[in-house]
C-alpha cells in the first residue's frame, strides 16, 4: 500500500538549533499541492530560515487569504498559530492579530491573484500603515487553482498554455511597493535558495512590513516555452541585483564587511545585513536610486535580491502609539474601564 | 531479499520459501543456524542500529509455507548418461545433487554416518535445529532421485575415480577438530574419556553414543562450537559450566546472539585466561590450570598476572577444525600446498585434476553453510560444463533487470512508508522446560504479529531510485522532500569535493556518492548520497517531470543449465 505521508526518518547527523529542535520540527503537514510547484520550494525556504533563525514555532502566527499560496501555511511550522482568511482580505485578519498581540512574528503568505486583484487595496493599506510582518508574494502569473487564466502579474506577450498571449499590463509588486513607500522590498525565485533563504530571514526580522515577491513557477499552468515565469524563463533572464547575507545580532563580529563594493545594513534588532556583490552606486537604502535602477533594466530582466531596506521607519504601533504591552496581555479591567469611565469620556465631547 | 521479505508481508509463504529457496536451498535450517553475513550488510542498521531479523524471517517464510513439491523442478525420467559422485552428505554435496538432478545426471551421494546432513546434523545440536526440519529440507533432495550411500566412508579416491565417474565432488568438510597437546592430555583413559575434541562430542551426542556429562564443565574456545558445546552439556548434566577465552570480549569468535543464547542458560564465560595443563591425578581429570592475562586495548599483546586452577570432571576442546584428506592419495594429480590442503581454483571449485572438484568446507577450510550452498552452486555449473564437453571457465553471465514501480498518481507497487518498529526479539522456551530434554527447540519463531513488524522494517532496497537528468526541471521538489536529506543539486565536482556540498554531511565513505550528468537548466549535477536512503519514493512522487522514478532492481543469478531465469514461482 503506498504512503505519501513523510517518513519520521532523519539523518543520523541531524542538526539542532538553539532551541534544540531540528529542521524537521518547523515543519508541517504533507503539501497538496502539484509535484514540482513553486510554493514547496517557497515552503522549505520558510522551514530553513525559521529554523536558522531559532525561532519558537509557538511565536508565529501564519495567516494567509485564498489560492494555492495561500494552502502553504499548513504545509510549514505545524506548532504555530495560522487564520486562513477569506480571499485578499489576509492584510485586515493580519492587522487585526498584531494590534492585539505585537510580539508574534506574523508571516502572511499570498499569491498574485490573492495580492494583486481581489485584494489589492488590502495590501496597499497594510503597506502603508508598515504593519509589522513578512509579505510572501507567491507569484506565479496565472490562476492556478481555476485552471490557468492569466493574473494581475502576467507579463504582456506571455503566453498561456493554450498559446494565447497576454496583452493586459503587469502590475509589478515590487515597484507598487516601492511607490506606497514600503520599508522592506525584496524579489526572488523559488528556484534560488541561496539567495531566498537570508532574504527571508531578514525579512522576519525586519520592524515592519517586508514585502517578499517570489516568482514560484506553476508547473502544471504556467512552465511552458512562452511562459514568463517559468523555471527555464526565469533562470534565463534572472538579474541578481543583490546578494545579501543575514547576520544575527550574536553572530556579528564574526561577520566580516571587507569587500568592495558591500554595503551594511544594521537591522532595528541589532543584526545586519550585508549587501555583497551590488552593482556600483546601488544604495539599498535609498528609494528613489532604487526605483531608478529597476527602471534602466532590460524590460525581460527579472531583477531579484533585496532591492530595498528602510530598517528605521515607525511601525503601525510605532505610528499609532499603542500600548508597547501587548493588547492581550492587559487586564480585562484596564482593556474595558466599563461605564462610568465611558460615561466620563463621552462627557469631554458635549 | 526485499523480495521474498514483501512476500511474506503478504502472507505469500509458499513463494517467499520459494525465492530463498533459489539460492539458499535449505531456507528452514538457515532461518535457524546462519552465521548471518547478510545482517551487517542490510541498510536498515544505518538507520536504528539494527538491522532487518533477515535470518528470522527466513524461518517465518520456511515455517508457515504450504505444499511445494509442484513448485521444485522436475526431474527427467531419463538418465543424461553421466554419472557424478559426491563425497559427503554435508550442505555443498546437497547443493550440487540439488542442481544437477534436473538436469538428468545421476547422482551418488558418499557418507560415513547413517543419516545425511553432514555438519549439519553433526555439529548443530537437535535444540537449535530439530530433526524433522533438517530431514525435510534434505529429503526434498534426496527424493529427487538421489542414489545415497550410507556407512560408506571413502577411503580411496583413486578406487572411486577407477568407477569411471565423468565427475567427482568432495565436500567432506573440515571434520578434524583441533587438538590442545598440553601436559597431561594423553593422561586419562582412552576407553574413558574426561577430555573431548568439541565437533567429534558434538557428532557422537547427535548420534546418541554420548548422553551424560560431568558437572562441572570446562570449554576451552569461544566460537560457535564451543557455544553448541556448552549449551549441550548444560542439557547433559552440566551444572558448573564454563567457557575459557584467551582473549576479551568483543574479540570472540562467536556470534553475539550464540553468546547472549549461552549466557541466558547460565553459562559462565570467562575472559582472559590461557589454558596452561590439564591437571590429572591416577588417570583422574581433576581440572585445569590456567594463566591469567592482561591484554593490551586492541587485544594484541598480553601478559601473565597469575596462575588460577579451575576444578572439571570434563573438559571439551572447541579451538577449531581443520581439514584432513588421509584419503585421497597424493599420486592422482590432485595437488595440495604444505598444510594439506588441495590447490582448489576460486572460481571453478576445480582442482588440479580435471573433473574433481571441491567445495564447502572442504574447499578452504571452515567457513559456514550459506557458503557451503554457494560453493555448491557454482561447482554444480563447473559439473555440467565438465561433463557436456564446455570449459569449466567459461561462466554463465549474471543478467539484471530495472522495471518502474509506478502504478498510477500516488501509487507504487510496493509499501513504501517507513516503519518506526524497533528489531523484533526472538521468544525462547522457558528455562525450566528446555532443559527436560536435548531436542526441544529453544527459539520459538516469531509469531504473526512481530513478523508483520519486523517485515515492514524492510527498507526494500532493491527498489531503487533512478534518475533521468535531461528530464529535471531543477524545481527543488525531491530536495525538499526528502526525510533524510540524501538529495542535493549543487555544481558537479569530484566526490570528496561533493561530500562537502551537500544537504546532509555524507559520513558514510564505503558508500558511493551519485552524481548525474550536467543538468538542462543550469549545468549543475543531481547529487545523491545512497547511505541512509529509505526507499520511500517521495523524491519520485513529488517529480512533476518524472525524472525520478522508483525501479526495481532484479539480479540473476545462473544455476547449473539455467542461465538467468527469474524466480519460477514469479515468471
Amino acid at each position: 500500500m503506498p504512503s505519501i505521508a513523510k517518513p519520521i526518518a532523519t539523518h543520523p547527523t541531524l542538526q539542532r538549533n538553539s532551541l534544540g529542535l531540528t529542521i524537521r520540527d518547523y515543519e508541517g503537514s504533507m503539501s497538496t499541492l502539484c509535484a514540482g510547484c513553486g510554493h514547496d520550494s517557497i515552503t522549505a525556504a520558510v522551514i530553513r530560515a525559521l529554523w536558522e533563525l531559532d525561532t519558537e514555532p509557538h511565536m508565529v502566527a501564519k495567516l494567509s487569504g485564498i489560492g494555492c499560496s495561500s494552502k502553504t501555511p499548513t504545509y510549514f511550522v505545524s506548532g504555530a498559530h495560522g487564520f486562513n482568511s477569506a480571499h485578499g482580505r489576509m492584510p485586515a485578519i493580519a492587522t487585526g492579530a498584531a494590534a492585539a498581540n505585537r510580539d508574534l512574528l506574523y508571516i502572511g503568505v499570498s499569491g498574485d491573484g490573492d495580492s494583486l486583484s481581489i485584494g489589492l487595496g488590502q495590501m496597499c493599506h497594510a503597506i502603508r500603515r508598515n504593519l509589522r510582518m513578512a509579505y510572501i508574494l507567491e507569484n506565479n502569473g496565472v490562476y492556478g487553482l481555476t485552471k490557468g487564466q492569466f493574473s494581475a502579474s502576467s507579463d504582456i506577450g506571455s503566453k498561456s498554455k493554450r498559446g494565447e498571449p497576454n496583452r493586459m499590463a503587469p502590475i509589478d509588486p515590487v515597484r507598487l511597493g516601492l511607490a506606497l513607500g514600503a520599508t522592506f522590498v525584496a524579489r526572488s525565485f523559488s528556484g534560488d535558495k541561496e539567495q531566498l533563504v537570508p532574504i527571508l530571514k531578514a525579512a522576519f526580522t525586519h520592524r515592519g512590513f517586508a514585502l517578499v515577491d517570489v516568482v514560484s513557477p506553476c508547473v502544471t499552468f504556467n512552465d511552458h516555452e512562452g511562459s514568463t515565469k517559468s523555471y527555464k524563463h526565469t533562470r534565463k533572464n534572472t538579474l541578481r541585483a543583490t546578494q545579501a547575507d543575514f547576520v544575527p545580532p550574536q553572530s556579528e563580529i564574526l561577520a566580516q564587511i571587507t569587500k568592495s563594493g558591500t554595503t551594511a545594513v544594521t537591522m532595528h534588532d541589532g543584526s545586519v545585513v550585508n549587501f555583497t556583490a551590488v552593482p556600483k552606486d546601488y544604495d539599498p537604502t535609498d528609494r528613489r536610486k532604487v526605483a531608478a535602477y529597476l527602471d534602466d533594466q532590460p524590460a525581460n530582466a527579472v531583477v531579484t535580491g533585496l532591492l530595498f531596506i528602510d530598517p528605521n521607519a515607525p511601525d503601525m504601533h510605532e505610528l499609532s502609539q499603542s500600548s508597547p504591552t501587548p493588547l492581550r496581555d492587559l487586564a480585562y479591567e484596564k482593556l474595558c474601564p466599563g461605564s462610568a469611565e465611558l460615561e466620563r469620556l463621552q462627557e469631554e465631547f458635549r | 531479499m526485499p523480495q521474498y521479505i514483501r512476500l511474506i508481508a503478504q502472507g505469500k509463504y509458499t513463494e517467499a520459501y520459494m525465492v530463498n529457496r533459489e539460492s539458499n536451498v535449505f531456507p528452514a535450517i538457515l532461518g535457524r543456524t546462519c552465521d548471518r553475513p547478510c545482517e551487517p550488510a542490510c541498510r536498515r542498521g544505518r538507520l536504528d542500529g539494527a538491522p532487518v531479523a533477515i535470518c528470522r524471517l527466513k524461518r517465518v517464510a520456511a515455517d508457515l509455507r504450504g505444499e511445494i513439491s509442484h513448485l521444485l523442478p522436475k526431474i527427467p525420467k531419463e538418465s543424461n548418461g553421466k554419472r557424478v559422485a559426491l563425497i559427503g552428505a554435508g550442505p555443498a554435496s546437497l547443493t550440487v545433487a540439488n542442481d544437477l538432478r534436473p538436469l538428468g545426471y545421476e547422482v551418488t551421494i558418499f557418507e560415513k554416518q547413517n543419516k545425511p546432513g553432514g555438519l549439519m546434523r553433526s555439529n548443530i545440536p537437535s535444540f537449535r535445529l530439530p530433526e524433522r526440519v533438517l530431514d525435510e529440507e534434505v529429503g526434498v533432495i534426496l527424493d529427487m532421485g538421489v542414489e545415497i550411500r550410507y556407512n560408506s566412508p571413502v577411503t580411496s579416491l583413486d578406487a572411486l575415480l577407477k568407477d569411471g565417474y565423468d565427475a567427482v565432488f568432495v565436500g567432506t568438510g573440515a571434520p578434524r577438530g583441533k587438538e590442545l597437546d598440553l601436559p597431561g592430555r594423553h593422561d586419562t583413559p582412552e576407553d574413558k574419556p574426561r577430555i573431548h575434541i568439541g565437533i567429534d562430542w558434538l557428532e557422537s551426542v547427535a548420534f546418541g553414543h554420548i548422553d551424560k556429562i560431568g558437572e562441572r564443565v570446562l570449554i576451552i574456545g569461544v566460537g560457535n562450537t564451543a557455544m553448541d558445546c556448552c549449551r549441550s552439556s548444560r542439557r547433559l548434566g552440566g551444572k558448573d559450566i564454563k567457557v575459557m577465552a584467551r582473549r576479551p570480549r568483543g574479540f570472540f569468535k562467536a556470534s553475539p546472539w550464540e553468546l547472549d543464547d549461552a549466557e541466558e542458560e547460565g553459562i559462565n564465560i570467562v575472559i582472559n585466561h590461557a589454558p596452561k595443563h590439564f591437571v590429572v591425578e591416577n588417570g583422574v581429570l581433576k581440572g585445569m590450570q590456567f594463566e591469567r592475562l592482561e591484554w593490551d586495548a586492541d587485544a594484541k599483546k598480553s601478559r601473565v598476572i597469575d596462575e588460577v586452577f579451575l576444578p572439571a570432571d570434563d573438559v571439551i576442546l572447541a579451538i577449531g577444525q581443520e581439514n584432513a584428506f588421509p584419503w585421497i592419495e597424493r599420486d592422482l594429480g590432485i595437488e595440495f600446498d604444505k598444510w594439506g590442503m588441495p590447490a582448489v581454483d576460486e572460481t571453478t571449485f576445480q582442482s588440479t585434476r580435471p573433473g574433481v572438484f571441491f567445495g564447502g568446507d572442504a574447499a578452504w577450510g571452515p567457513k559456514n553453510i550459506i557458503w557451503a550452498v554457494a560453493h555448491g552452486h557454482q561447482a554444480a555449473i563447473s559439473v555440467h560444463n565438465h561433463c557436456q564437453g564446455v570449459p569449466v571457465t567459461d561462466r554463465p553471465r549474471q543478467g539484471s533487470s530495472l522495471i518502474s514501480q509506478k502504478m498510477g498518481i500516488s501509487e507504487w507497487s510496493y509499501h513504501n512508508d517507513y516503519n518506526p518498529s524497533k528489531r523484533q526479539k526472538m521468544q525462547h522456551v522457558d528455562l525450566t522446560k528446555r532443559f527436560q530434554q536435548l531436542n526441544i527447540e529453544v527459539e520459538l519463531g516469531f509469531d504473526p504479529e512481530q513478523t508483520a513488524r519486523e517485515v515492514q522494517r524492510c527498507l526494500n532496497c532493491d527498489i531503487q531510485t533512478a534518475f533521468t537528468e535531461n528530464r529535471c526541471i531543477e524545481c527543488d521538489a525531491c530536495v525538499d522532500v526528502c526525510p533524510v536529506q540524501c538529495l542535493t543539486i549543487t555544481r558537479d565536482g569530484d566526490e570528496a569535493d561533493l561530500r562537502t556540498r551537500l544537504s546532509a554531511p555524507a559520513i558514510n565513505l564505503t558508500q558511493a556518492i551519485y552524481a548525474s550528468n550536467p543538468l538542462p537548466q543550469t549545468g549543475r549535477a543531481m547529487v545523491k548520497d545512497e547511505d541512509v536512503c529509505v526507499h520511500c519514493g517521495l523524491c519520485a512522487e513529488r517529480c512533476p517531470t518524472a525524472a525520478w522514478d522508483m525501479q526495481k532492481f532484479d539480479l540473476m543469478i545462473p544455476y547449473a543449465g539455467a542461465p538467468c531465469t527469474t524466480s519460477s514461482v514469479l515468471a
